[in-house]
């Protein structure tokens, strides 16, 4: 159970962004990518997740083990903030364990509808959902977004020891010190080319 | 599945769910037509079956563009794409999903909107049977469009554009079921047509819809 990269190119619109990337993760480790705006690490991300393609390279991950986290936290408004996590937690074929929503804090907030949370507190259920799906392997991208200082270490506590702590994989694009013990690949030198694709027509697919 | 359908229905029938407004739409459509024709009854009971399918098509496509652009929007769908669950099987129960919000209901008042429009007493059994064979295709269809246009600014245009003219073929069939069971000939033939329809996008659209997700996820 762990996550090699090999030579990952990655393109966004049909314009290769990154290309060269290798790294590797074993069981518990978390690697944080940084990079300037723009460099490519939603991208990165969202080809380690499978939402599209790879240009070039190979990832191998185990099969349904890997799980996405962006900006946008897939919270259904007119819901209740335990509904929203129980649906996700049904799609992944679990049922919902209360004991998350004591690690994020969320406990006296179940019964709200999530449509009337604040940003910081939509942030800490969306992060929330993390735990419920049981994935292993899990790509954040910028997850402290919103989050005020104890959230943001509550959540490192909640990585560090639900997640890592239990044998699973972090890679995460942050621009903030998460205080883990975790290596940094830094993005900048593997900007890609602008022919790196080969002239490929992805963007008319 | 059973979770995602459990919460569409849930998010439709909560506030800003949009369930009815369909189903309101038809309503006023229906009451619109005799002021526009005039009274006679005559002509209403000749033109009803036509424009009782119209209406019910119209209706659903009203709140196709909902589909998944809700799930787009708040980052939803790419996190059911990354989930056990197949795309395949998203774009199914999204379909059904929009049937029993949008086509069922459709069903169960047109028999009672026909009145209005003074169908042919015998006509009512074969509204209400070619509806419920119909619509679900409706649903499929116009789930496969949707798929299509996500994450368009104002695709909801496009998507009408796009779907009426595959709508095309189950309208035949089905207004044609409702006229002849009016006329008091066999329906058989276009009942038994219009299913073959509902089946064939219920074997076939799912695949469509969950390829063209894939691409418009990237």
């Amino acid at each position: 159970m762990s996550l090699h990269v090999r030579n990952l190119g990655v393109a966004r619109g049909g314009r290769p962004v990154l290309e060269g990337v290798s790294f590797d993760c074993a069981p518990g480790e978390a690697l944080i990518l940084r990079g300037p705006n723009g460099v490519g690490k939603t991208t990165l991300l969202r080809t380690l997740a499978g939402l599209q393609p790879p240009m070039s390279g190979e990832i191998s991950l185990p099969e349904d083990s890997g799980a996405y986290a962006s900006h946008a936290d897939g919270i259904k408004a007119q819901l209740s903030v335990s509904e929203n996590l129980a649906f996700w937690a049904e799609v992944h074929g679990g049922a919902l364990d209360e004991g998350v929503l004591t690690d994020f804090d969320l406990l006296d907030l179940r019964d709200r509808l999530a449509g009337t949370l604040s940003a910081g507190q939509k942030r800490r259920l969306g992060l929330a959902r993390l735990g419920v799906i049981g994935r292993s392997v899990l790509f954040l991208d910028e997850p402290t977004v919103s989050l005020d200082g104890f959230s943001v270490r509550m959540f490192a506590d909640w990585l560090r020891q639900r997640h890592l702590g239990q044998g699973g994989i972090a890679v995460i694009a942050t621009h903030i010190d998460l205080g883990l013990d975790a290596p940094t690949l830094e993005l900048s030198p593997y900007v890609a080319a602008p022919d790196a694709g080969g002239g490929s027509d992805e963007a008319f697919l | 599945m059973i979770a995602l359908l459990r919460r569409d229905l849930a998010l439709a029938v909560r506030a800003g769910g949009g369930f009815g407004l369909g189903l309101a739409f038809f309503l006023i459509v229906i009451v619109l037509v005799p002021f526009g024709v005039g009274p006679q009854s005559d002509l209403l009971s000749r033109i009803a079956p036509g424009i009782l399918w119209v209406a019910a098509l119209l209706a659903a496509l009203l709140s196709l563009d909902r589909i998944f652009a809700l799930d787009f929007e708040d980052g939803s769908l790419p996190l059911l794409a990354t989930s056990p669950l197949p795309l395949e099987a998203v774009a199914l129960v999204k379909g059904l999903a929009h049937w029993l919000t949008t086509g069922l209901p459709l069903t169960l008042a047109a028999p009672a909107l026909g009145f209005l429009l003074h169908l042919q007493p015998g006509a009512y059994a074969f509204l209400l049977v070619s509806l419920a064979v119909g619509t679900p295709a409706l649903s499929m269809i116009g789930t496969f469009g949707a798929a299509l246009t996500v994450g368009l600014r104002r695709g909801g245009l496009l998507l009408s554009l796009l779907v009426l003219p595959l709508y095309i073929p189950t309208l035949i069939f089905g207004a044609e079921a409702v006229r002849r069971g009016a006329d008091g000939f066999s329906a058989t033939t276009a009942l038994v047509l219009l299913g073959g329809i509902t089946l064939g996008t219920f074997a076939l659209l799912p695949f469509a819809t969950a390829a063209a997700l894939r691409v418009n996820l990237r």
